[in-house]
């Protein structure tokens, strides 16, 4: 584009109106954030899943080998199982705590592992709202199952 | 399934890939498992009833498998946050997972008799 008679478009003359006293009018960087500029819809929720994998994870490891020391490998490990067993250890406020700790834990780091499997490999984007559809469907149920059986144990069922 | 399902092929996807089907693997046992322990809500006798059968020597290898699952995926998944957090992680990761299947098969070991032993009494004898 001309610098020297561009009259007829909207820009004018670059060269030759302005100087130190008359200077150019400001044109603000395209993009830049302003009050205007609308709040980010898509947050930073794939990096608060990421972080959570890795917290959870750490946990789980202890709460989950403890319970496998617990229930495969110590006091005759599988064979001492049954009723009387789990009555015995949910008597304890402490197992109690463990277990939901778990129980939530592990379905949720569980979920989202499930979720990323469903997003890498389910091309089709209504596979994948089915998929994740039915893995969230079932994964609230068992949280709120587990959680149920868990504070209303009751040792004297029968 | 997306065309070209081999990264590298080396340590690192293999890592990767066993790491992905030992956790869907463990996540679906846990929806079982929660259901059956759920039955001690219905009667003692109906979650004994389910827990018997865990004790017989073909669930016991199945045992073994899930213990197998869970402690590769918690000793990789410790190797993956030191990859991510630690700075001379990604340098070493190759000899981490070495360490990491070492330690597993130790672990593994350790594990034949308190895991397998019932079904081998009830098997054999005792």
């Amino acid at each position: 584009m001309s610098t020297t008679e561009t009259t007829a478009s909207g820009v004018g003359p670059v060269e030759g109106g302005y100087s130190v006293d008359n200077p150019a009018p400001y044109i603000e960087a395209p993009r830049q954030r302003t009050r205007k500029t609308p709040k980010s819809t898509r947050g930073n929720f794939e990096m608060a899943a990421w972080l959570f994998m890795r917290l959870s994870g750490v946990v789980l490891v202890v709460l989950v080998i403890g319970h496998l020391l617990i229930q495969l490998v110590l006091d005759g490990g599988v064979s001492k199982i049954g009723f009387a067993f789990v009555a015995g250890r949910w008597a304890s406020p402490f197992w109690q705590v463990w277990d939901l700790l778990m129980l939530w834990l592990a379905m949720l780091h569980g979920a989202n592992g499930l979720r990323t499997v469903i997003n890498d490999y389910a091309e089709r984007a209504n596979t994948r709202l089915w998929l994740k559809g039915l893995l969230y469907t079932a994964t609230v149920f068992t949280i709120l199952l587990g959680t149920l059986v868990i504070f209303t144990f009751d040792p004297n069922i029968r | 399934m997306p065309a070209g399902t081999l990264y590298r092929g080396r340590e690192g996807m293999w890592s990767w890939v066993a790491h992905r089907v030992t956790g869907v693997l463990i996540f679906f046992f846990l929806f079982v498992h929660v259901l059956d322990t759920a039955l001690v809500r219905v009667s003692p006798e109906a979650y004994d009833k389910v827990v018997a059968t865990y004790k017989t020597p073909i669930v016991a290898v199945l045992e073994y498998g899930l213990v197998a699952a869970i402690l590769f995926h918690a000793l990789n998944g410790l190797r993956v946050i030191a990859v991510d957090f630690w700075s001379k992680g990604p340098r070493y990761q190759k000899q981490m997972l070495w360490t990491v299947v070492g330690i597993w098969v130790v672990l593994m070991l350790g594990a034949i008799y308190p895991v397998l032993g019932h079904a081998a009494r009830e098997l054999f004898g005792s």
